[in-house]
């Protein structure tokens, strides 16, 4: 058993689910995206979590270039394919009340999309990288603009050029750590071990930065964000700020930092400090937004800042804190998009000032919120928790200051959160919200899932620390390494 | 040289088949006959060729390859032509005739191994191609496009052939191997004569390929000739122009590019930006193919820039992508453009519930023109991305990265079009036989994108 199986099958899927008539579509996509599940259970079932990569395909691609189809799984990506296929089936539940127009293709290309950044998560060849990056970026483009909102045109064609302009300047980075390659591969070990001058690394880490800043969106690269939250439909948002996103803060560890580290020792703190400038900037934002979904696309431009700045403080602490913060997330952020769906289908609006009172109609779809709103405030007991306390502290390791910023966005969180929770299900009911009916069938089943993943994730989150720790340990000591070897070569 | 010889009789054949007005028979003869001498090309591989007829011609590798690829474009574009030609004029053989006649030239011109060779190529198919272009005697925008790219074509070939005597002078050699070795004897010199031709023939190849500043006949030739002339012109005639170009110059120039290469570079830099922001501002999706296929030629122009081993299947690759993504490109256009009448980008709205199949064969062309991985566009570029940092050219891969943000532009345009928006028409039904072309370059072009290792490895 190799990852192949894990990237080809949502292919074949898709491709399948393509020739599907509208009806039994999201039937066949939704059998497709649990048997991927399983697929990823029965991976982490037979998965030593130490620091080896495991589950390895290696096949020849095109090898006077020295590309090869090369995946794996280690502990690092393990979290992130977990979290996509726990995700994907999720979402895709999520639009059982919805009727698509060419539901096939809506699912074919969301099931597409899964095998891209699948392919992401587990690749170890650059070039495997690239394609992979890419090929997640293209379904999720024809899912906002063929099924988005009234403005989608526009929005998403400059969602589209600002992350493929990112990602064009992270394939030149690759293809120079290419050239500079001791035994010229794309292999993953052959780049980390590529010979280029403290200089050169500089912009080497820019290329890269640049691709994955756009992607999760670290400030000032965060443009084109809210409006695709927006105007994308719900699965869209979902697919992209569950998982997609999470592209880009993987890119960051496993591609930008060890590939680059001199480059990376250059531009740690303005990296650090854009990121935590996001976590304020977005939280201020959020404070004032009258759209619900708005709201939460800012919610977690922030929180992608404070996870974005754990990992650049580049400690256990810090990029553990990320990856548990990862799935929690995404989790979190899947669970507040779905509650904004049900009230948008429901009352034709997502305006704050307009609801309020949902609570008393509606106590299962209330509670639900709650436990949700609570897990990415970070209540301790809550997933967000642990996450945000272990960010927090990677980031205090490496600067009390910058550390102090950052944890206002506990304080910023709550605040715009309970008041998003306050306006839309709290106080006395209007003649719209009186008529909202309570959550049914797999919408239950949705949020049942989420609230009871946020819980579990809160009280006890040792076993995903568990999966990731060995190989995040070796990834920050190798690094590392590579300061100590050039510090000692200054001094020669 | 088979494959020269059937090209060279079949157009001949075929002019008697119009005089004894066999209609019917010119597709199926001209494909068979297409075939065949695709067949002596392929058997030519891996001959371990030397160059004949007192070193005029060398059927080499890279000769077979181009061969191929120029035979196979053109194969394409003549099983669109099925009651093209016979609805805009009434002389059917001469089409087919004269464009083989221009075939036969481009296998000189990818076969060469003297200059004189090369000269009489690349006029064996500009001839056949200001005939072609002016076709449609009584249609002014023809007639136009006809007199443009004579007299630019005539000013270019001028060009041309005033550097190769002036090399000649210096050399006294028109044959490529003495060329090389003159050049390798002298190799810190600086000869008038020498240098100026070489410039001179930068200029000619420039003009023929279409790279910016001597780009300016492009769009209004394009434009104004029939549109399958205008597809074959910017696939095939681009392709071979680039095999020659780059023929020459590995072959002859290699040892000094120290000299040359500042020139490419700034023709390349112009061209991709003059190509890309034209194109941006163009109403008509036909004149916007025009200036793409200027900004190609600029990303063609870093396997030149960028000369190496691997230029040559750099090129073939990216030929090779371009070629068929055009292909469907314009095919699509002459199916769109008889229904609705106008070339405009308006006239593709809503094409993706008229005819789905036409609108994905031409979003994967777009994806593989906009360079997208997954499709053969991807590949090319990745190619000549490689060959150019690996000399050191970053600030000139930066700016066409830039260049390919922009063209993303221009090329979602039809895609937004074809999707995004309603238009008024009818379903459009496709001919069995573009069908068959648009769904095997479709698919020529995914395979490409997924596996390049079969074609890339050819040279």
């Amino acid at each position: 058993m190799t990852v192949s199986i894990l990237i080809f099958l949502p292919v074949v899927a898709a491709i399948i689910t393509a020739f599907i008539k509208n009806g039994a579509a999201k039937h066949v996509a939704l059998f497709f995206a649990v048997a991927e599940l399983a697929v990823a259970v029965f991976f982490l079932s037979r998965f030593v979590p130490d620091a080896s990569t495991q589950f390895t395909v290696i096949k020849p691609w095109i090898p006077k270039l020295g590309i090869y189809f090369t995946a794996g799984i280690d502990g690092i990506s393990m979290v992130l394919v977990l979290l996509t296929t726990l995700l994907v089936p999720l979402i895709i539940l999520t639009t059982y009340q919805h009727q698509y127009k060419n539901a096939g293709a809506f699912y074919a290309l969301i099931l597409f999309m899964q095998a891209g950044m699948l392919t992401v998560f587990t690749a170890l060849n650059g070039f495997l990288f690239y394609v992979g990056w890419e090929a997640a970026l293209i379904p999720i483009y024809f899912i906002c603009a063929l099924w988005g909102g009234e403005n989608r045109i526009r929005i998403t064609i400059k969602f589209f050029i600002y992350t493929f302009a990112g990602s064009l300047f992270m394939l030149i980075g690759i293809i120079y750590l290419y050239l500079s390659s001791p035994s010229k591969t794309y292999e993953l070990n052959d780049l980390y071990n590529a010979a280029v001058t403290a200089k050169a690394q500089s912009w080497v880490f820019w290329a890269f930065f640049l691709a994955f800043a756009i992607k999760m969106p670290v400030f000032p690269f965060h443009t084109w964000q809210p409006d695709t939250y927006t105007e994308a439909p719900s699965a869209g948002t979902m697919m992209l700020s569950g998982i997609m996103l999470k592209m880009g803060v993987y890119g960051v560890i496993r591609w930008l930092i060890p590939n680059a580290p001199l480059g990376f020792l250059q531009w740690q703190t303005l990296a650090v400090i854009l990121s935590v400038i996001g976590i304020v900037y977005a939280a201020l934002i959020a404070f004032n937004q009258k759209d619900g979904k708005r709201l939460v696309a800012y919610s977690s431009i922030s929180h992608v800042g404070l996870i974005a700045a754990g990992i650049f403080s580049w400690n256990l602490e810090g990029v553990q804190g990320a990856m548990i913060q990862m799935l929690n997330h995404g989790i979190n952020v899947v669970g507040l998009f779905f509650v904004w769906d049900i009230i948008s289908r429901r009352l034709n609006t997502r305006e704050l000032a307009n609801l309020g009172g949902i609570a008393k109609v509606a106590p299962q779809f209330a509670t639900a919120f709650l436990i949700i709103t609570l897990g990415t405030v970070a209540l301790p007991l809550s997933n967000g928790f642990i996450g945000e306390f272990l960010l927090l502290k990677g980031v205090f390791n490496y600067n009390n200051w910058i550390a102090t910023v950052a944890g206002l966005t506990i304080i910023f969180g709550a605040v715009y959160m309970l008041r998003m929770y306050k306006k839309a299900m709290q106080g006395g009911t209007n003649e719209l919200t009186v008529l909202f009916t309570d959550i049914t069938g797999t919408e239950k089943l949705v949020l049942g899932i989420i609230c009871v993943l946020v819980i579990v994730l809160g009280v006890y989150p040792q076993p995903v620390l568990h999966i990731s720790e060995a190989a995040v340990k070796n990834l920050i000591d190798t690094v590392n390494a590579k300061f100590v070897d050039a510090a000692v070569n200054n001094i020669r | 040289m088979t494959t020269l010889i059937i090209l060279s009789v079949l157009p001949l054949v075929l002019l008697y088949f119009g005089l004894y007005k066999a209609n019917k028979a010119l597709l199926p003869v001209t494909v068979i006959g297409l075939l065949v001498a695709l067949g002596f090309a392929v058997a030519e591989w891996n001959n371990g060729a030397q160059p004949i007829f007192t070193g005029m011609m060398l059927f080499d590798n890279f000769s077979v390859a181009f061969s191929g690829i120029t035979i196979i474009s053109t194969l394409l574009i003549l099983l669109l032509s099925k009651g093209y030609f016979e609805k805009i004029s009434s002389n059917v053989a001469e089409y087919y005739a004269i464009i083989l006649f221009a075939l036969a030239g481009i296998i000189v011109m990818v076969s060469f191994y003297n200059m004189v060779m090369l000269f009489i190529g690349i006029e064996i198919m500009s001839v056949s191609l200001y005939i072609l272009a002016g076709i449609r005697k009584n249609d002014f925008a023809s007639n136009e496009a006809a007199l443009k790219y004579f007299l630019m074509g005539a000013f270019s070939t001028g060009f041309l052939l005033f550097g190769i005597t002036l090399i000649y002078g210096a050399t006294g050699a028109f044959n490529l191997e003495a060329i090389r070795n003159w050049v390798i004897a002298h190799p810190r010199e600086i000869d008038p004569l020498f240098h100026t031709g070489l410039l001179l023939i930068i200029i000619g190849m420039c003009f023929k390929v279409g790279a910016a500043p001597f780009h300016f006949w492009t769009p209004d030739v394009y434009e104004g000739s029939p549109t399958l002339i205008t597809t074959f012109m910017s696939t095939v005639v681009k392709t071979a122009g680039f095999a020659a170009f780059l023929r020459l110059f590995s072959a002859c120039f290699a040892q000094i590019s120290d000299f040359w290469a500042p020139v490419l570079v700034v023709i390349t830099v112009i061209t991709l930006f003059i190509g890309n922001i034209t194109a941006l501002y163009q109403q008509s999706f036909k004149r916007m193919l025009a200036f793409s296929s200027i900004s190609h030629a600029g990303y063609l122009l870093f396997a030149i820039v960028a000369l190496g081993a691997a230029s040559a299947s750099s090129v073939l690759v990216y030929a090779l992508a371009y070629s068929i993504a055009s292909i469907i490109a314009f095919g699509a256009l002459i199916l769109v453009q008889q229904q609705s009448g106008t070339d405009s980008f308006d006239s593709f709205n809503g094409l993706g519930t008229r005819n789905p199949f036409l609108a994905l064969t031409l979003t994967i062309a777009m994806l593989s023109l906009a360079g997208i991985p997954l499709t053969a566009g991807f590949i090319g570029k990745f190619f000549m991305f490689t060959g150019a940092v690996s000399h050191y050219k970053i600030w000139l891969v930066i700016i066409a990265v830039v260049n390919a943000i922009i063209s993303i532009f221009y090329y979602f345009r039809v895609i937004i079009a074809m999707y995004f928006r309603t238009g008024e028409g009818n379903t459009l039904t496709v001919p069995a036989y573009y069908t068959f072309v648009l769904g095997i370059s479709a698919l020529i072009t995914i395979v490409i994108g997924i596996y390049p290792d079969f074609i890339s490895n050819l040279i």
